[in-house]
């Protein structure tokens, strides 16, 4: 037994759950008298919504099928050897529950070696080898890839990435330094670094070949047996392969740089995988590969080991899991057909509204409001948002006209919404106006209707509590702008019932939002975080530490936006009024800033103005402000802000606002934006040290968003 | 409106290599329409001088259209072949001679204006879809004895005609199998055959019928090269107790798909397409079920009056071996010896398998190599037994015909 061997019998001992791939070798002719081959197929035995996966044990079934190969190739059994994936799938990376439960930097040591001592056999066999990406290939899927002579794409391929930078790690089995080397320092970075953290965007087959990553593509109808084809003229020396020479002086460097400065604008240096791989990428400039898969391995075991992948890791399963299935919701059967949707309100809001439930639900939609020329202006918006799509060609004429059609304005409510069984209001957000609304539309609606609100702020218990069927509010909270941001808080009310929330987390899933259940509380969950956030924030500034300072002072994180810029894009209004409502709820802890209301009564938009490029405090606001002398350091406001959100989340949970903290990190990922790498923001508070400063306690057990103990 | 007849021609033709039936065959974990929409994809990429927009028509005969043969195979398979929206199918069914009949309906169609190039062809998978599945026969076949029972069960039928022609003796067919065995090995090593067949990649995931993972096929699986008179003697009857029809003289149960291009002369000239064979005429006719066997000689009757030729004026014959028994009944019809060379050069279904509605298209592409090395003759003829009793035949023109030399 090889000490590859070893490596991976050890290594599979510590994950007795892996999916086991097989590696099956099949031999057959080639066409056109080209000669023997051997084919490896990967395949976990599974279909295709379980994809292929490597493990310890499925690295070790693939360097026993290479054992094989490689004798009948020296041998000179076979010409060639090919390796492809079961349908649809060619294979999607390591498995990452093998990653979560390693504990020891020696053992996440041996994850990246053992990948690397059965991969790169590839590229020492004495005949040529051909990878076929089939269907989806990601992280060491495509890396398995790379270590062969010779790749093949299908062009219905429909995803293709390196993804280990989004989770927070490296393509460490051969990725960094195989793919410069293949296409580029500059491909390279944009496909291991930019697409990565362009939300993990992924390639299609088409743009595979055109990186130059496949050196042929074919369609997907017979994909396999036109590479075959391929392969055996290549065999036969009757296709020459050119790729193109890559410049090896300066150009590489500034790719590197490049992608220091994408990385630099997405995670702000909060979260270190981005930079680990740009490092490998730079080194990977003299073409030392062995050199390249030893930092390859440290990277991979020094991010094993650390919070950011874990959280990452843990950020990934909760957006694909948690979030497809919410927790606490009732029942899916207990939910009601919705087969026709009224909007309160035909304002901007109300606008956004229609259109994602026309497109989603494709079911009549009619708005009301006061007057035609609002009516008018709220249909003439969805009619003007469906010409866009149509121009971008994103939907057809047909459907087009299908969903102009279905979208409709009344002023009278009995005749909009009597057969309506969903009906949303999204207007002025004051309790009297919108209890009022919500009596109106008892009156016509059946009495099946769900009455949602889209309140940010407001009790959906008191909106509901002065009708005759309070059992049928519930709150459907989105976030700004609708059609970007994923997140749905649902809002049970006091009285709301079982079939009501069903039906509530029924339309969620069709509009195709992340839904979290939440209590009504005021705020609910992101704003109440963001406002506590924000409000130490404001509270600092106001005491007298200056404004660049307090912006400064949670760069660490990454967030996606500094927080003043965050209160530019709420705008400072209505920042101000969610505030007001949070301070009336819990005066204690929550602030309404003096500063703030100067600026909002000024009428300013923002703190900022951006004459220079860049952001630089507006001087008016300056003059605005009134600080007093207490100024504080980067790491003295960090510590205030931090420790006021875990507080607030430690509230947040003994209330019951939502079931638990992963719900909290689910909705600040999916309404806020926070990253993977803070894991939303408990794991990175639990890690920090924040949450056992505050409350005690940690968040999370050890394990579920760290290195298990 | 006046109208002319235009003159059909066949352009090419391209099979999947034919499989064996069953959970150890090469296809069994591989689609029906797969297999076709493969076959027409290699015809596309055979003749990349033809514009898919200008094909009018996708004809794909299958016998059992249910499941992966259903929904209409002829227009699934062209929208999966990747063929233009525009281009419309349908299917055929005359069991065996699905394929055959796709070429003639289409060929009629080409003939009379309504088309200037279509696709023709058929795909059995029997392994998917045994034969029988599903069927549900008006039981006053029975009560009223329209057919005989033995009709239904080809097996049966074949060992009707025995009894019809005594002279066809068991060791009469299993010569006749020993020699098809032998001229489909000899046309495999001067590479007659594969040619025409395209690549198909097979995945298998149970071990029993060997290595598992994607394979590639590039040649007929039921081939069984050596065998000798001794190796079939002692093969069971399994239709008749002390009977002769055996798997040994008989054709399998096979999976595979043809496809073929069928145009006016006119067109593929202006397309610059091969011009591989001329049809001449076509024909079908009705015998008694329980002998369906005997269905090519009254079809050839026809096709050959139709022609205004002779079974003299046929230099090449092409006979579907469905069994031999019924190839020899033809044979004996025209006084024709037991192992003429002028018949199936390449071996027959005996040796290279019979997917149901696939096979004639099998034949037109073997007669149109034979057509293209054989110069000095100027007619040939595919002709094949069809269950229910009947029989189909096509006559073709020798495009490379030199004239009397």
């Amino acid at each position: 037994m090889s000490t590859t061997a070893e490596l991976l019998k050890q290594a599979s001992e510590l994950f007795p759950d892996e999916v086991v791939t097989s590696a099956h070798v099949r031999h057959f002719d080639l066409p056109q008298g080209a000669g023997r081959f051997a084919l490896i197929t990967l395949d976990n035995g599974h279909d295709h919504t379980k994809p292929t996966t490597f493990g310890p044990a499925s690295l070790a079934n693939l360097n026993a099928a290479i054992d094989q190969v490689e004798k009948e190739a020296a041998d000179g059994e076979i010409v060639g050897v090919g390796i492809t994936g079961k349908p649809f799938i060619f294979a999607v990376g390591a498995d990452l529950k093998g990653v979560e439960i390693l504990k020891e930097y020696e053992h996440a040591l041996a994850i990246g070696k053992g990948g690397h001592e059965v991969f790169k056999r590839l590229s020492k066999l004495a005949v040529p080898t051909f990878a076929y990406y089939n269907g989806a290939a990601m992280g060491g899927g495509v890396e398995v890839g790379l270590h062969c002579t010779y790749r093949t794409v299908s062009a219905a391929l429909p995803a293709f990435s390196l993804p280990e930078v989004f989770l927070g790690l490296v393509p460490g089995w051969g990725g960094c330094t195989l793919l410069p080397n293949l296409i580029g320092p500059e491909k390279a970075v944009s496909v291991i670094i930019e697409n990565s953290l362009n939300q993990n965007k992924q390639l299609k087959g088409k743009q595979v070949y055109e990186l130059g990553i496949a050196d042929a593509i074919f369609e997907g109808a017979d994909f396999l047996e036109q590479s075959l084809i391929w392969t055996a003229s290549v065999l036969k020396g009757e296709l020459e392969i050119e790729r193109p020479v890559i410049d090896r002086g300066e150009a590489w460097d500034q790719a590197v740089a490049k992608g220091r400065f994408i990385a630099d604008s997405k995670v702000h240096g909060a979260a270190p995988a981005a930079y680990r791989a740009l490092d490998i990428i730079a080194a990977a400039k003299n073409g030392d590969l062995q050199q390249g898969y030893d930092a390859e391995d440290k990277a991979l075991a020094d991010l094993i080991m650390g919070g950011e992948l874990r959280a990452g890791i843990y950020a990934f399963n909760l957006v694909q899991k948690r979030g497809k299935r919410p927790a606490g919701a009732p029942d899916k059967n207990l939910a009601r057909p919705v087969t026709k949707v009224g909007v309160v309100g035909a304002g901007l809001m109300a606008s956004q509204l229609a259109l994602l439930f026309l497109r989603r639900l494709e079911v009549p939609v009619v708005l009301t409001d006061i007057d035609q020329e609002r009516v008018d202006k709220g249909v003439g918006y969805v009619h003007a948002e469906i010409d866009k799509l149509l121009a971008k060609g994103r939907i057809n004429q047909d459907k087009a006209n299908r969903l102009k059609a279905l979208v409709t304005g009344v002023l009278d409510k009995a005749e909009g919404f009597a057969d309506a069984d969903f009906i949303i209001e999204a207007v002025f957000e004051e309790m009297g106006v919108k209890q009022k609304v919500f009596a109106e539309v008892e009156a016509v609606a059946p009495a099946h209707a769900i009455l949602a609100t889209n309140t940010s702020s407001l009790s959906v218990s008191e909106m509901a509590s002065k009708l005759k069927h309070p059992e049928r509010v519930v709150g459907f909270h989105f976030f700004n702008p609708v059609a970007v941001l994923p997140l749905l808080e649902i809002v049970r009310g006091e009285q709301t019932d079982d079939a009501s929330l069903a039906t509530a987390f029924g339309v969620a899933k069709k509009l195709k939002k992340t839904a979290v259940l939440v209590k009504d509380a005021p705020a609910f969950v992101v704003n109440r975080i963001l406002t506590r956030f924000m409000g130490e924030i404001q509270n600092v500034i106001d005491e007298g530490t200056p404004v660049e300072v307090a912006e400064k002072a949670v760069e660490p994180l990454g967030l996606p936006m500094s927080p003043l810029v965050l209160l530019e894009l709420v705008g400072p209004a209505i920042g101000l009024h969610v505030s007001e409502t949070l301070n009336r709820a819990f005066p204690d802890r929550f602030t309404v800033s003096p500063n703030l209301k100067a600026v909002v009564e000024a009428g300013k938009r923002g703190f900022y103005v951006y004459d220079s490029g860049k952001p630089e405090l507006d001087p008016e606001v300056a003059a605005l402000l009134k600080q007093g002398d207490s100024v504080l350091t980067e790491e003295q406001v960090r510590d205030r802000v931090l420790d006021a959100v875990a507080q607030e989340i430690g509230l947040m949970l003994d209330e019951g606002v939502v079931a638990e903290a992963q719900d909290i990190d689910l909705c600040l990922i999916t309404g806020a934006g926070w990253p993977f790498h803070l894991g939303g923001i408990t794991p990175y508070l639990d890690r920090e040290g924040v949450s056992e400063r505050v409350n005690g306690k940690k968040f999370l057990a050890p394990g579920v968003a760290s290195v298990p103990a | 409106m006046p109208r002319t007849v235009r003159d059909v021609v066949f352009v090419d033709g391209v099979r999947t290599p034919f499989g064996k039936a069953g959970p150890k065959g090469i296809y069994h974990e591989t689609r029906a329409d797969d297999l076709v929409v493969k076959a027409i994809r290699e015809l596309l990429r055979r003749n990349p001088g033809l514009d898919p927009k200008k094909i009018d028509e996708v004809a794909i005969a299958a016998t059992t259209q249910i499941g992966d043969q259903g929904l209409t195979i002829g227009r699934t398979a062209g929208i999966l072949a990747g063929l233009p929206q525009s281009v419309p199918g349908y299917s055929i069914d005359r069991m065996c001679a699905g394929a055959l009949t796709a070429v003639t309906t289409v060929a009629g169609s080409v003939a009379f204006g309504a088309y200037d190039i279509a696709i023709a062809g058929g795909v059995e998978h029997m392994g998917r879809h045994p034969m029988g599945e599903g069927v549900d026969p008006n039981p006053r076949f029975v009560s009223e004895k329209l057919v005989d029972e033995s009709a239904l069960f080809m097996g049966m039928t074949a060992e009707n005609l025995h009894d019809r022609y005594p002279q066809i003796t068991k060791l009469r067919a299993d010569e006749y199998a020993v020699r098809s065995q032998e001229k489909a090995a000899k046309a495999y090593a001067n590479g007659k055959i594969q040619a025409d067949l395209v690549p198909i990649s097979v995945r298998r995931t149970n071990p029993e019928g060997g290595e598992t993972g994607w394979g590639l096929v590039t040649a007929d699986e039921p081939m069984r090269p050596g065998t000798t008179l001794e190796n079939l003697s002692g093969l069971k009857t399994p239709f008749r107790v002390h009977g002769r029809v055996t798997a040994g003289n008989a054709a399998g149960l096979n999976d595979g798909a043809t496809a073929s291009l069928i145009a006016s002369e006119e067109f593929a000239r202006e397309h610059d397409l091969p011009v591989k064979m001329r049809l001449v005429s076509y024909s079908f006719a009705g015998v008694e079920p329980e002998v369906m066997g005997y269905g090519p000689i009254p079809a050839t009757e026809k096709a050959l009056a139709q022609a205004g030729l002779s079974i003299s004026d046929i230099g090449l014959f092409e006979i579907n071996e469905a069994f031999a028994v019924q190839v020899l009944a033809f044979l004996d019809h025209y006084g024709i010896a037991d192992d003429d060379e002028r018949v199936n050069q390449y071996g027959g279904a005996i040796a290279f398998g019979h997917p149901l509605a696939s096979s004639g298209v099998r034949l037109m592409t073997q007669l149109a190599r034979q057509f293209e090395e054989q110069p000095h003759v100027r007619y040939g003829l595919t002709t094949m037994c069809v269950g229910f009793g009947m029989g189909a035949t096509v006559i073709w023109e020798n495009p490379h015909f030199e004239g009397d030399k």
